[in-house]
């Protein structure tokens, strides 16, 4: 039963949302724009003797093109980094419990999972990450992947709030900044408050425990709490353990689930208000979040439905398969859509197993390209992908030349956000087409009937839309799952930064236009519907085909009490 | 190759900052702050690791409240769930076979609805609770096996009573018990 109690728990998660979000808008916008703020005083030297140690001069700026290779050689040399280490780590210090080298496929899907702020997982942690991957790869990707995403953001702010320059800033500077001053201080104190609900940090061997009843348990230790905070804060996602923030050392209490949802959305949520306030129009900031929150509530509604819904099949509504008693079906529903609306791809509880209309809503939210919220930097930029279109489509209904924040978009902007926009359904249709009619892909699942389909729609959902959540039954540890997509992980992240960043070089070389009587508003309820039917026919209706096949179908069978 | 140059640089002051010091740093508060919590909240009796408070054991002796089902048996390498969708036949057919065990080994009314995450397996495999209403409808069943009188019975339900922990803060998440320290405690009660 869906009660007053559940509504509150709701109304708790959104309401303190809404209240950090000016907080946390405010302290980025002086972050990036160079103001003095909170952290200056106490972190300022260390960024100094950065630039200093790497030879960067902070007041130099560069075009685009410059930006963009930067961006991708400093990539490139974290992907090879992490791909190394995992081939070499039984070789190497902080392995305990002498886990072996990892697969050459497995190694390579990781890399690009990490490196994309994916953090899709074939593997399971705790058998197959040494210490000192976790920390000296994993944890390092979860930090500057998330910087990458919202370094990609700000350059993207200033193309559009700035008027005929090349300049869109320097990728070192917004880089370190990001990662010193937004993830570095948040992380440390969320990791403190999660070791105080339980989640563990340190580096022992594993424990073996004899039990009550008499039995063996081995428990596995590290150091989770600094991994935990930083996946949730950098939207990455990837856990220390196989059943991620389920398990009761990440996740150990209601209080710890309801900091990790907050965790989630906080600087996705910060970043609209600070892009406003950027680009000269916090009203616009807040219409953005607004459609966000929209989104997140239609998503939310249909999901508590799908779940407090009577199952023919059980007899019964609530089921708790797959769910964690502390938790129960309401925080579970509630993380599972917080999750996959910001491309984190954590989970506290399995989606293969969710219902079939909440387990939709979740492929729905990454398909729609993780704009509700979504990645940090990376939710926001794609929602600027949907605002292009709209004011596009606006122009055309009208007859006037589309402007966005005084700037003509023209056809080299809409071509740029086409392409953005195509290639991700491309890589989502594509692979699951290829998946779902070979034995190479078919022989993975768990599921059969209209549940394994999608759970293969899923994995490339995922992947494409740098979620890394999965259903977890698909086996992906395979060496065509872990190339294609590792391959879809590659293109959701790249084929939508460059587009955006060209975006941004083309935008800033441009004139602003004085706002007149015919300028189509973009912060007003007319614009926010406008915007969530572009992104809701755009974005949405090229799945439905496949959503039809997968979890609609599942769903009707369900209502029947059909089993497979 | 400036360009080169920088980006390695740069990853190298992140690798040592995010990878080495971040850790070394949170761990260093953690194990000062909250020792007990960052070495994972074990249990020892007389100097034996016993387990874990957040690790769900398993159960199933006449003689303890048994835990939830659990996709790998409790055994936390690695952890995870069962991951069957709901138009799953194996589901059905588990869910099916956990409810009558759960009636029979607990003498309960046939036709009586068992809580939902007696009959379903956990997220994780090792969920420590269960709901203050399962563990109740052991109660008579663990009696009976330890040969309680009805005042050592009467102590057992204040037990589970004490022992349940409301919604955290009084507004998050779900009333629950902690399976293993109520077993612990079963076991020291006279």
């Amino acid at each position: 039963m869906f009660t007053t109690f559940d509504f509150l728990q709701i109304i708790i998660f959104v309401g303190l949302l809404i209240g950090l979000t000016p907080i946390m808008g405010n302290y980025m916008y002086k972050v990036f724009t160079g103001e003095k703020h909170l952290m200056s005083a106490p972190l300022g030297w260390f960024e100094r003797l950065t630039y200093k140690l790497v030879g960067v001069n902070s007041t130099e700026e560069t075009n685009w093109k410059s930006y963009a290779f930067g961006l991708l050689l400093f990539n490139l040399i974290g992907f090879l980094f992490v791909f190394l280490l995992q081939l070499t780590q039984a070789f190497l210090p902080l392995n305990p419990t002498n886990l072996p080298n990892v697969s050459w496929h497995s190694a390579f899907n990781t890399a690009a999972s990490f490196m994309t702020n994916t953090n899709w997982q074939g593997y399971s942690g705790e058998t197959t990450m040494s210490y000192l991957v976790q920390m000296l790869a994993l944890t390092v990707q979860n930090f500057v992947s998330a910087a990458t995403g919202i370094a990609v953001l700000i350059a993207l702010a200033r193309g559009l709030s700035r008027k005929t320059t090349d300049k869109l800033g320097n990728f070192w500077v917004d880089l370190t900044r990001s990662t010193l001053y937004v993830l570095l201080p948040l992380s440390i104190l969320l990791a403190v408050i999660f070791v105080s609900q339980g989640v563990i940090q340190n580096f022992d061997t594993y424990q073996t425990a004899h039990t009550l009843q008499g039995a063996q348990q081995v428990i596995p230790m590290g150091p989770v709490a600094s991994q935990e905070s930083i996946k949730l804060l950098g939207t990455n996602g990837g856990g220390f353990f196989n059943s991620n923030s389920s398990h009761p050392f990440e996740n150990p209490t209601p209080l710890s689930n309801l900091l990790q949802m907050l965790a989630i959305f906080l600087i996705p949520a910060g970043l609209t208000f600070m892009y406003g306030k950027m680009v000269g129009s916090k009203r616009h900031g807040w219409t953005i979040f607004t459609v966000m929150l929209i989104l997140f509530f239609a998503g939310l509604a249909i999901s508590l439905y799908g779940e407090y819904s009577a199952n023919p099949i059980f007899g019964h509504s609530a089921l708790m398969e797959g769910k964690e008693t502390r938790f129960g079906i309401t925080h579970s529903v509630l993380y599972s859509v917080v999750t996959t609306d910001a491309s984190c791809g954590a989970v506290n509880a399995m989606h293969d197993s969710l219902s079939p209309l909440a387990g939709m809503v979740a492929m729905v939210n990454m398909m729609l390209g993780e704009v509700i919220f979504g990645g940090v930097g990376a939710g926001l930029y794609g929602m600027v992908v949907f605002i292009i279109l709209t004011v596009f489509i606006a122009g055309l209904m009208v007859g006037r030349t589309p402007e966005y924040l005084g700037k003509k978009v023209e056809r080299f902007e809409v071509t740029m956000a086409i392409i953005a926009n195509v290639i991700t359904s491309f890589s989502i249709l594509l692979f699951t087409a290829w998946a779902a009619t070979s034995a190479l892909g078919l022989s993975s699942l768990n599921n059969a009937g209209p549940h394994g389909f999608s759970e293969i729609l899923y994995a490339f959902d995922s992947g494409t839309g740098n979620n890394g959540s999965a259903f977890a039954g698909l086996n992906a540890n395979t060496v065509f799952y872990n190339l294609t997509i590792g391959f879809a992980m590659l293109i959701g992240r790249f084929g939508v930064i460059i587009p955006i960043l060209a975006i941004a070089g083309s935008m800033a070389k441009k004139k602003i236009t004085p706002v007149s009587a015919g300028t189509f508003q973009t912060n007003n309820w007319l614009f926010i519907a406008l915007l969530i039917g572009v992104i809701l026919i755009v974005g949405g209706l090229t799945y439905f085909p496949a959503l039809s096949l997968g979890p609609i179908v599942e769903h009707l069978l369900m209502n029947n009490g059909i089993t497979f | 190759m400036k360009t080169l140059s920088i980006a390695l640089k740069i990853f190298l002051v992140f690798t040592i900052l995010t990878g080495v010091v971040y850790p070394l740093l949170v761990t260093g508060i953690a194990q000062v702050v909250f020792p007990r919590q960052a070495n994972g909240s074990l249990i020892l009796k007389d100097n034996n690791l016993i387990g874990s408070e957040l690790i769900g054991q398993k159960f199933n002796s006449t003689i303890y409240f048994s835990s939830r089902p659990s996709a790998i048996e409790n055994n936390p390498l690695p952890s995870g769930g069962s991951n069957y969708g709901l138009t799953n036949a194996k589901l059905k057919a588990q869910v099916i076979e956990r409810k009558n065990k759960f009636i029979a080994f607990n003498q309960l009314d046939k036709n009586m609805e068992v809580p939902s995450e007696m009959l379903f397996a956990s997220a994780s495999g090792l969920d420590p609770h269960i709901s203050p209403e399962a563990a109740d409808l052991q109660i008579n069943r663990i009696a009976k096996a330890r040969n309680f009188s009805n005042i050592q019975k009467q102590k057992l339900k204040t037990l589970v009573e004490e022992m349940s922990e409301a919604p955290q803060l009084m507004c998050l998440g779900e009333s629950r018990v902690n399976v293993l320290l109520l077993n612990i405690a079963l076991d020291k009660l006279k």
